[in-house]
């Protein structure tokens, strides 16, 4: 039987009646229609489905959207504002830390709550902050500039 | 493959009471709250349950604090929360160190310590700093609570003494004295489970006979159950050697060769834990 939730995502209000079972991933992806967020694994190890619930990093495919209900969830489609990207977005774009991309919007989305909770972090707190996301193409160590870089960044940000 | 899910049901208790009354109204409620593991064994298909009960809105389970002596934590605390704690790192820093092995940090902000116990899984990351911290389990019911020693809340593999109709609320740890000490060998660093697990206490002065207390070694996935090695910390406090008191742990500790591991690997990497353990002051 749906159930009535309403959420915001991406600080766009939302409201629909869903299936109990539907989880938050496919709720994104198939409701709302926000595809940038990504299944790989179904089973909580790659991190490609990666969102922000309330500003914590989360597994989307490991929560059923009725547990987000009155929360915030941000998606990669919501960190850039006004065409421009947001400074992590920018990282990986300027040091190529990304091959495929198919890890990449789960990346950007663990990497916005660790530079959340610290703002400059050294190389080894952003592999450990990025632990629980796979990338099979890159080696990690773009990414790790990627970050790094974005940390760096003076640029007014939006996250 | 993907459980069917069109069958499943989840019921959202507005407050502990009413999560105890569902409990007790209904026998089959299987309670969930981070759902890192029980996710997982539903999009492996090997999910059998069909009705939960929804624990994570219930803010009160979640709290860390002082009570007296001892420091209580929450059914709900999050990973995350206890690897913030200033209560935890200052007190059970152990306990801190344990959370921060397990998943990566998105699993860390979802799953629970009573999760992580009720799971039961013998390779539970936080388990062997409970066994080896002599922590209590809290159990409510609709009808009372009871307080229960850690070392006998598991009765076998994924067995524990928990009744279906009470949740587990709190965990009560006395006062620490000696050096903690974690260490979890697994695959890769990040994100694996348990090859061996350790927790252990030894006393300040780094003797086991010292006047306050013994050395405490608890280890997960070398047996059905996370296991406290009380005949090798009985050894140490007689005197034994390092090397004798591996010989111990290597016949005490029951061991399997699984999908992670082999026990011939896991009985010698216990043995070198505790060598660790001890040299480490």
């Amino acid at each position: 039987m749906p159930i009535p939730v309403r959420l915001r995502v991406n600080n766009a209000p939302r409201q629909h009646d869903i299936e109990p079972r539907l989880l938050l991933v496919h709720y994104l992806r198939d409701v709302c229609g926000l595809t940038g967020t990504h299944v790989g694994c179904d089973t909580s190890i790659c991190g490609a489905c990666t969102v922000l619930v309330d500003g914590k990093a989360v597994k989307s495919c490991t929560m059923f959207a009725i547990q987000a209900d009155g929360s915030d969830v941000t998606t990669i489609e919501g960190i850039a504002t006004n065409g421009h990207l947001h400074r992590v977005q920018q990282g990986f774009w300027d040091c190529h830390g990304l091959q495929c991309g198919f890890c990449t919007p789960g990346m950007i989305m663990a990497s916005v709550h660790l530079l959340a909770g610290n703002a400059s972090p050294s190389r080894a707190e952003i592999a450990d902050g990025l632990r629980g996301n796979l990338c099979r193409c890159t080696g990690y160590s773009h990414i790790i500039d990627a970050v790094a870089q974005a940390a760096n960044s003076t640029e007014v940000t939006h996250g | 493959m993907q459980s069917t899910l069109s069958h499943r049901s989840l019921l959202e208790p507005k407050s502990l009471r009413d999560a105890l009354n569902m409990l007790r109204q209904e026998k089959s409620l299987v309670p969930m709250a981070g759902c890192t593991d029980l996710y997982v064994a539903l999009n492996f298909g090997t999910l059998q349950d069909t009705r939960f009960l929804d624990l994570w809105r219930l803010d009160a389970l979640r709290k860390i604090e002082r009570r007296g002596d001892a420091l209580s934590i929450g059914a709900l605390a999050t990973h995350s929360d206890l690897i913030r704690s200033p209560l935890v790192r200052s007190r059970l820093p152990m306990l801190a160190a344990a959370a921060r092995e397990v998943g990566g940090v998105q699993i860390q902000n979802r799953g629970t310590i009573g999760g992580n116990v009720a799971n039961a899984s013998p390779a539970g990351d936080t388990l062997p700093v409970l066994a080896a911290a002599g922590a209590f389990v809290w159990l409510q019911s609709a009808s009372g609570t009871r307080r229960v020693p850690f070392t006998a809340f598991y009765t076998g593999y994924r067995q524990t003494v928990r009744r279906h109709d009470e949740l587990i609320v709190a965990f009560e740890i006395p006062a620490v004295r000696g050096r903690q000490w974690f260490r979890k060998v697994g695959t890769r660093a990040a994100q694996a489970i348990s090859k061996v697990v350790m927790a252990g206490v030894v006393p300040s002065t780094g003797s086991g006979r010292a006047a306050d207390g013994s050395v405490r070694i608890a280890l997960g996935s070398v047996a059905p159950t996370v296991v406290r090695a009380t005949r090798t910390e009985a050894a140490l406090a007689a005197g034994a050697s390092v090397e004798a008191a591996q010989r111990t742990l290597v016949e005490e500790i029951a061991p399997i060769d699984d999908t992670r591991s082999t026990a011939i690997y896991r009985r010698r990497v216990a043995a070198n834990l505790l060598a660790r353990m001890l040299a480490a002051r």
